[in-house]
């Protein structure tokens, strides 16, 4: 490790712009996406398919196709250094060193052929040296960390010997193997039980208690963001159109989509009354709407809104929100 | 919808809130399905997906059904459709035991019974325009001719909230809840007096969940349908069910009217599910089940739930609990409510403080 001086934040996105190319031609997918992860914070990125926040997590490691994606503007700076112009070789160091990812689909991401263990010390061994033996022990360490029971034997499992909730804890040993000190989770829990959620929930937490990693959580859940993240930043069309403490957004949310999505949370409903819902549906992005992108399914938008694009101003005490409107609102909270 | 009033078994439109009317239109009595698997050079592999379950649903009735997946609700689902041949038992749909069913009264009864799948990518056809999608069962079932099949398929695109303009665009042409509709719309297209809802709105974002879902209650109180509605989501089907079967490892472990099952559970297993819904003002700790479900193939002899129970006795390792009735409404199968510290009938609630193994 470099002794150089220790940035207040781990990660730093700003005015990130993605563009993907598709039969329209180059088509803008993340516009100017701005957040940032500290060390030790979890934050929920919220949002619904669609968003950009999938693609957005996938760009701090540059993960997606390089001949169908660009990133015309914005920079990643992972304590200080711009990830998006760096070369390839440094960037390899990172990934999965420093800042390691989890996704949604633990099968898929797992390779059949071989087992756990020797795809969780893969990784280690190419960031941190030593012998397969020393790394095959390391792999065994980590299934227990993450409550595999009888990891040692365990360890030795192909990925069809493991159920979906142990293959996502299989998936999180991977990623922790080279203690980062960030973890990027996209939709960890979303293919899983309820029970298994709660697990992979109360796992994350406690790692982050136990090794101090910022966690940047990407969910379209918000009572699972809830439960978990410091922070929460909800997009909405390829922007950021809220952010704020947890708590506060769920009492409090300053941004109309914001209401919406929590008014449409299942829990509150009651037998018979029709549920509460957000109409029509996310714009495509290239037609976009003019002005606020949320306007055509606004209950509250008038002439300012789609007059012009509205600024992400801040609104209170480390809170921001994209509506020219929020003053004059009386948004409610989830109950 | 007046076009096809094909037979007595569509009731009169019911209030939005209905007493469920008459008698149970589905039966299900000691239902068990079997999966066997062959392997080679070794003994076949048996799951008894579906253990000897029983419940009723009246007619205009949601009945809902939760569990974690393998715990047998999907199959549950498809034999009430005879999509999976029953081992044991009976499933009475209507008057009609379903799994004596063969050949062309099969068929027949098959009309009065439709199902809705999770993924509408892949239960529309991707190469077919969705017109050509909902006209097929017209066709084959009512021997409707193109034109009167064309103006049928119009008036249930628009009876699903969409645009009858929208019938000759294929499936990728639309988005997870337009595709959903769609689904529903091929699914209601016979007039069918009982649907299976398998996940049906799983996989969909939030905002678009609750359009289906008002779509499926206004369908309901319009046509007099009776739901089966399996799903994962517990808040989903607490709002949109009458009545509530909980399953685990293929049986039924507790079922009951949804209010008391959610606010009074009564088995330890139910309690836990309830636990794991996420909320953001949690104030009671949440109970973290340990470990996975059992392998299928091999359950645990006595109570299928005692691996992972917190309040487990010697009996529950001996004996299958048998359904115990609860108060305010529906059965429970577990030991506590009649060894040990007897329930009787009560919530768990009631059993004092401090759920150690029992010695």
């Amino acid at each position: 490790m470099t002794p150089e001086h220790e940035p207040a934040k781990l990660l730093e996105i700003e005015d990130l712009h993605v563009d993907f190319l598709t039969d329209r031609g180059w088509t803008n997918v993340v516009a100017g996406v701005s957040f940032d992860v500290g060390p030790g914070e979890i934050v929920g990125l919220v949002g619904e398919s669609g968003s950009g926040k999938s693609v957005t997590s996938l760009s701090v490691l540059r993960l997606l196709p390089p001949a169908y994606t660009r990133t015309p503007g914005g920079h990643v700076r992972y304590r200080g250094r711009d990830l998006i112009g760096m070369p390839q070789r440094e960037l390899r160091d990172i990934r999965g060193n420093e800042i390691s990812m989890i996704f949604q689909e633990p099968m898929t991401s797992l390779n059949p052929a071989y087992t756990i263990g020797d795809q969780i010390a893969e990784g280690y061994r190419r960031h941190k040296g030593g012998s397969r033996r020393a790394a095959f022990a390391r792999a065994a360490e980590m299934l227990d960390l993450v409550g595999i029971p009888d990891a040692g034997h365990r360890v030795r499992d192909y990925p069809h010997e493991f159920s979906g909730g142990m293959r996502q804890r299989a998936m999180i040993a991977m990623a922790l193997v080279c203690e980062p000190r960030l973890l990027i989770a996209d939709e960890p829990a979303t293919a899983l039980d309820v029970t298994v959620q709660a697990q992979i929930v109360a796992l994350l937490a406690r790692l982050r208690d136990e090794t101090g990693c910022g966690i940047l959580f990407i969910t379209h859940d918000l009572g699972l963001v809830a439960e978990l993240a410091d922070r929460v930043v909800v997009m909405y069309a390829g922007e950021v159109v809220e952010t704020a403490p947890a708590l506060d957004l769920y009492d409090a949310p300053k941004h109309p989509y914001t209401a919406g999505l929590l008014s449409a949370m299942p829990h509150l409903g009651v037998r018979g009354e029709e549920l509460p819902t957000i109409p029509g549906r996310t714009p495509e992005p290239w037609r976009m709407p003019e002005g606020c992108r949320f306007s055509p399914r606004c209950g509250h938008a008038n002439e300012t809104c789609t007059a012009a694009p509205p600024e992400f101003r801040i609104v209170g005490e480390g809170r921001g929100c994209r509506c020219c409107r929020t003053e004059q609102l009386r948004l409610v909270g989830s109950p | 919808m007046s076009v096809m009033k094909s037979s007595a078994e569509v009731p009169a439109p019911g209030s939005p809130e209905p007493a469920p009317a008459s008698g149970p239109l589905v039966d299900v009595r000691d239902l068990s399905v079997v999966f066997r698997k062959r392997r080679t050079l070794a003994a076949p592999r048996i799951v008894r997906a579906v253990n000897d379950i029983s419940f009723h649903i009246d007619q205009g009735e949601t009945f809902g059904l939760v569990g974690e997946s393998g715990s047998g609700k999907s199959t549950t689902g498809r034999a009430l459709l005879k999509l999976v041949p029953a081992a044991a038992g009976s499933v009475t749909v209507a008057g009609h035991d379903v799994t004596r069913l063969r050949g062309k009264a099969l068929r027949t009864a098959r009309r009065s019974m439709q199902m809705v799948f999770q993924d509408p990518y892949s239960s529309l056809d991707p190469s077919s325009t969705v017109a050509a999608s909902i006209a097929e069962p017209l066709i084959v079932h009512e021997k409707l001719s193109g034109r009167a099949a064309r103006e049928r398929v119009h008036e249930l695109i628009e009876m699903v909230g969409l645009r009858a303009s929208y019938a000759d665009r294929y499936p990728y042409e639309f988005s997870g809840g337009q595709r959903q509709r769609l689904a529903i719309a091929r699914a209601i297209a016979l007039n069918p007096g009982f649907v299976v809802c398998d996940e049906a709105v799983s996989a969909l974002d939030v905002s678009t969940q609750n359009q289906v879902i008002n779509l499926l209650e206004r369908l309901r109180a319009e046509f007099g349908l009776t739901y089966l509605f399996i799903a994962h989501d517990l808040a989903i089907v607490r709002h949109i069910s009458h009545r509530v079967g909980v399953m685990y490892l293929g049986r039924i472990v507790e079922t009951g009217p949804a209010e008391r099952v959610y606010t009074a559970p009564a088995h330890p297993y139910t309690r836990a599910l309830l636990s794991a819904i996420p909320d953001p003002r949690r104030k009671s700790e949440r109970i973290v089940l340990e470990g996975d479900l059992p392998d299928p193939a091999r359950p645990p002899v006595g109570c299928p739930f005692q691996t992972r129970c917190g309040h487990v006795m010697d009996i529950c390792r001996q004996r299958v609990p048998e359904p115990t009735v609860v108060e305010g409404g529906g059965e429970v199968s577990c030991h506590l409510q009649t060894s040990g510290p007897t329930l009787a009938g009560a919530p768990l609630s009631a059993l004092p403080k401090g759920p150690g193994p029992a010695a």
